[in-house]
């Protein structure tokens, strides 16, 4: 609606850079001032002022005094709700809030606060950015947390970059927008790999950890007093329940001690974003034994650990792995 | 947090949904768009043929139940099944597609149509333009002041229905708002553009050939009961506005077509010649006023006899008719001057004489024998006029509105058998008699008399004056004007056809006597309504240079009217402008209290930083300004208490303002 066509990219970029000055993220907060607001017609605003030259012809040829008050009426209308438009985004400001991460290829949740400091309702915006879009009304003299999902395709940090407020509203003649970066980002972490092969029994000094049959995870060994960090699934309730202390279960296959999850170990034919989808999944599987393990990399290793601060550790440390904000956070 | 990952796992990795299909117009709109749609709709069903109207009334009915039964949403093919049939009806109507009849109804029908497809914001967007052009259509039969307030109602009915389109949380009373807040904001601008958008004289090309078909008036041939089917109507024929004292209602003749050639049953208008000038020279008193003559389709003005030389745009017919060079198509209005006594006719043609001579050759034996002894042993012209009228004053003639039809000899049947007749069988008998007496006569017709408005001074003339009178030629006198009614009925020339009427005829409404009040609101209203004719509909060209002169244009060409309203809507949308940019001030009064004591001691070089609560600001200036140390801490104190406490009084918040208000900081 009312988007001039942008033959590539690059041109979109300059466009961006020369006519919205949009450039590097945008600390928060962002407001919309009057000389970052843009207003043009729609397409149905087009045809609109097409009907109203029609109906001009009309009043001139017919002499018809009350058909150029008409014509003149509707036309004042057009031209006011260009100013409403405006008016509806204009001392709006925008903070960014947070963006869960999210594996690759489900949709990544930006958060985004937008304020209306104006003592009256402005209704009917929509929200655009990656290929999200969102829409939302804001009531009078609060502040509106709008979520706008987008498709994740690859892992790393997803910046929300370049995004569109703007909105049609009184009559859906005019657009009025304004274009903005916030400083919201998101961590996408791979996407495991599907039908993973099982996991290395052990690490150490395993090369071909994906053809070892696995040992079951349910082969009862014996239990042990609780720690704080065992996995509750494992927490033996019967016991519990019976009135006896809190223990937690142990399985056989648990019992060789930690595991290493090792780039270098994984078969020589793999390349470097499968290696990644593999890691990420047995980062997963090792997680729900409940048992502890290590991830090396090249470049970097995440000490042995577990738990869902270690998991995340790991997983970010496989969706950054060989990028350039690897470290920056 | 790990439960939520663990859950992604399982999760099986969706592809995203394919784009939704556009959301169906939501059901208010649909009410807005009804409503908008019958507002419209509803004064165009005086013009339309009444099965368009009823079928019209059918859709918007049925649009109104599918709104709320999904099952009686119609199909797409049956509307277009209906679409082509009435098409097709309407052309069977009208015989063709184009002109403004057939277009409205047309449109009409389309609009209708077009309120039960309504898929997407697009199709009531053109519903909506639809409505508009509609409302237009309705000017081309109709500009008063009441379907200007329609219009105007269905204008914001119809912006309604677009700000329910883009926003669907607010509800009606936000909507209505809304709508007029738009609709005051852009009137300055419709004012601008309405003075000072340049006129073009219409039209642009040929008109339709349908163009002013609802005119209804004199027309140029007369027969029995021509004038009295006007008699009952109440429509207005012309204004008339008198710059100094009005003339004596009997000299209120009001000169339309001069009819002489004459065939037995029709009375038709002879050929004559149009110059520049008149054939006459004034003489006597002048008659100045201004005529706002209703559009008939004719180029007859209806001048009071007879015109000065030298009007603009007017052409003098040899038979002393004022005519416009093109037919009368819109309101006109012009400043005309009468000389009433002015002598015409003395120089007269042969021609003209022969042609005011010219009887059929038979028929009316027993007229013409009335007229053979009329004539019989009189020394002039002059007693045969006055014997002719004594013999219709004696002659137990009636008046009336319905006389009964006439055969062939329609003068002798009136004269000897029926004796019941309007002015046009009064007329058509005395000319008749006169020209078998050897008199030149010949029948004029026009309006007589008129209502005068006293709530603005102007004389209205109605179709209901419409009147036909007698021209006889005396020699060394010219054309004498003899109105052979006034024989009959003299009331009707002095300006009461009411009473002029016998008692059982039927009148018009409102000239019953027991109707005064009734007649008395129609004068107010049409007072109104002559204003309304005059500073609004009749703004022309003309009026335009006139208004721009006196703001002391002198200029009025298409470059400074362009320069003036560029110049005058830049500077509205500017003040529209500096509104969006107006922020709303805080309506607390804690609030209010609270700026203006921050205001107060920014002034002093001593402004809240952001991240300032009152209790550590009321610190910082306490100890910045030790000798009113006392005084800040109180106020900020107060401030702190009344903002976060439990219990605040609007005493104490004025309390608060007041001690803020005596506050003087040197």
């Amino acid at each position: 609606m009312g988007t001039f066509a942008v033959p590539s990219a690059t041109l979109r970029r300059q466009l961006d850079r020369w006519l919205f000055r949009v450039g590097r993220p945008e600390t928060a907060p962002i407001r919309l001032a009057q000389r970052r607001i843009y207003v043009l017609p729609t397409r149905s605003g087009l045809v609109f002022a097409a009907a109203l030259i029609v109906m001009l012809i009309a009043s001139i040829n017919y002499a018809l005094s009350l058909g150029y008050m008409l014509t003149f009426l509707i036309g004042g209308i057009g031209v006011t709700s260009i100013v409403h438009a405006f008016r509806n985004l204009l001392h709006l400001s925008i903070n960014g809030g947070r963006a869960p991460a999210v594996f690759c290829g489900e949709p990544a949740e930006f958060r985004l606060f937008v304020e209306n400091a104006r003592n009256e309702r402005r209704p009917a915006f929509r929200l655009r950015a990656l290929d999200g879009l969102s829409t939302f009304d804001l009531k009078a003299e609060s502040t509106t947390e709008v979520s706008i999902r987008c498709t994740t395709s690859r892992r790393g940090r997803l910046a929300l970059g370049r995004t569109v407020l703007e909105t049609t509203w009184p009559l859906g003649l005019i657009r009025a927008w304004s274009v903005f970066v916030p400083d919201v980002s998101c961590l996408v972490y791979p996407a495991p790999e599907r039908d993973a092969p099982p996991l290395p029994a052990d690490g150490a000094g395993s090369t071909n950890g994906g053809s070892r049959p696995q040992a079951g995870d349910d082969d009862f060994a014996g239990l042990r007093p609780h720690q704080t960090s065992d996995s509750l699934r494992h927490v033996a309730w019967k016991v519990l329940a019976r009135g006896g202390p809190l223990l937690t279960k142990q399985f056989s296959t648990t019992q060789g001690g930690e595991r290493l999850l090792d780039w270098h170990a994984l078969p020589a034919q793999l390349d470097t974003e499968a290696r990644i989808a593999r890691l990420t999944a047995w980062v997963l599987a090792a997680e729900r034994t409940g048992q502890p393990f290590s991830l090396v990399l090249p470049g970097a290793v995440m000490p042995i650990g577990r738990g869902p601060g270690h998991l995340h550790a790991c997983c970010r440390l496989l969706a950054l792995h060989g990028q350039r904000d690897a470290d920056s956070d | 947090m790990q439960t939520v990952i663990e859950h992604r796992l399982f999760a099986r990795f969706k592809r995203p949904k394919p784009p939704a299909p556009p959301p169906r117009p939501r059901r208010d709109v649909g009410y807005w768009l009804i409503a908008t749609a019958a507002i419209t709709l509803a004064p165009h069903a005086a013009h339309l043929p009444a099965w368009i109207s009823a079928l019209c009334a059918l859709l918007l009915a049925w649009r109104g139940l599918a709104l709320n039964r999904a099952l009686l949403e119609p199909a797409s093919w049956l509307l277009l099944v209906l679409a082509i049939a009435a098409g097709f009806a309407v052309r069977a109507q009208f015989g063709h597609f184009f002109g403004q009849e057939p277009g409205v109804a047309l449109l009409a029908l389309l609009l209708c149509l077009k309120l039960l497809e309504l898929r997407t914001a697009r199709d009531v967007r053109a519903a909506v333009l639809l409505c508009f052009f509609l409302q237009l259509g309705l000017f081309f039969d109709d500009e008063t002041l009441p379907v200007a307030i329609l219009a105007l109602i269905g204008t914001l009915a119809a912006v309604g229905c677009l700000l329910a389109i883009e926003d669907e949380g607010a509800n009606t009373r936000a909507r209505l708002r809304s709508a007029g807040l738009l609709l005051v904001q852009s009137l300055p601008l419709m004012a601008v553009l309405f003075v000072l958008f340049p006129r073009i004289p219409a039209p642009l090309w040929g008109l339709p050939a349908d163009a002013n078909s609802g005119v209804t008036g004199l027309s140029d041939t007369m027969s029995p009961g021509s004038i009295s089917s006007l008699g009952l109507s109440e429509e207005i024929a012309f204004r008339v506005e008198f710059l100094g004292t009005a003339p004596d209602p009997s000299l209120r003749y009001w000169r339309g077509p001069v009819l002489t050639e004459f065939d037995g049953r029709v009375w038709r208008p002879s050929a004559r010649s149009v110059a520049p000038q008149p054939a006459y020279t004034s003489t006597g008193p002048r008659i100045d006023y201004r005529l706002t003559l209703e559009p008939h389709g004719q180029r007859w003005l209806l001048a009071l006899d007879f015109p000065a030389a030298g009007l603009g745009h007017i052409r003098y017919t040899s038979d002393y008719q004022a005519i416009t060079t093109t037919p009368v198509r819109t309101r006109l209005q012009m400043d005309i001057s009468a000389f009433p006594a002015t002598r015409v006719g003395m120089e007269e043609t042969a021609e003209s004489l022969a042609a005011a001579h010219r009887l059929p050759t038979g028929g009316n034996p027993r007229s013409r024998e009335l007229a053979r002894r009329l004539a019989d042993g009189a020394p002039s012209p002059d007693i045969i006029v006055q014997r002719t009228l004594e013999h219709l004053r004696s002659g137990d003639y009636i008046y009336t509105l319905h006389p009964p039809l006439l055969g062939n000899n329609v003068i002798d049947e009136f004269l000897f058998d029926s004796r019941q007749g309007f002015c046009e069988h009064f007329s058509a008998a005395f000319v008749f008699l006169m020209r078998a007496a050897g008199v030149p006569a010949r029948v004029v017709t026009g309006y007589q008399g008129g209502e005068s408005n006293p709530f603005d001074g102007t004389l209205i003339v109605r179709q209901s004056d419409a009147h036909a009178w007698a021209e006889v030629w005396l020699p060394g006198r010219g054309w004498m004007r003899v109105d052979p009614t006034a024989q009959v009925a003299p009331r009707r020339i002095t300006g009461d056809l009411s009473a002029a009427l016998p008692a059982g005829d039927a009148r018009p409404l409102l000239m019953r006597p027991q109707l005064e009040w009734l007649r008395q609101v129609r004068l107010r209203w049409e007072a109104v309504s002559h204003a309304w004719d005059r500073w609004v509909l009749g703004y022309n060209s003309e009026q335009q240079n006139a208004f721009l002169r006196r703001l002391g244009l002198g200029r009025t060409d298409w470059v400074t009217l362009a320069g003036l309203i560029s110049l005058i809507g830049v500077g509205l949308f500017g003040l529209l402008f500096a509104w969006a940019q107006l922020k709303r001030r805080n309506s607390d009064p804690l609030d209010m209290a609270w700026d203006a004591f921050c205001a107060k001691l920014a002034r002093a070089g001593l402004s809240r930083a952001d991240w300032e609560g009152p209790l550590d600001y009321g610190n910082r200036i306490a100890s910045a300004r030790p000798e009113h140390a006392a005084s800040l801490s109180r106020i900020t104190h107060t401030y702190a208490t009344l903002r976060y406490g439990r219990h605040t009084t609007a005493d104490d918040v004025r309390s608060l303002a007041r001690d803020i208000a005596s506050l003087k900081l040197k």
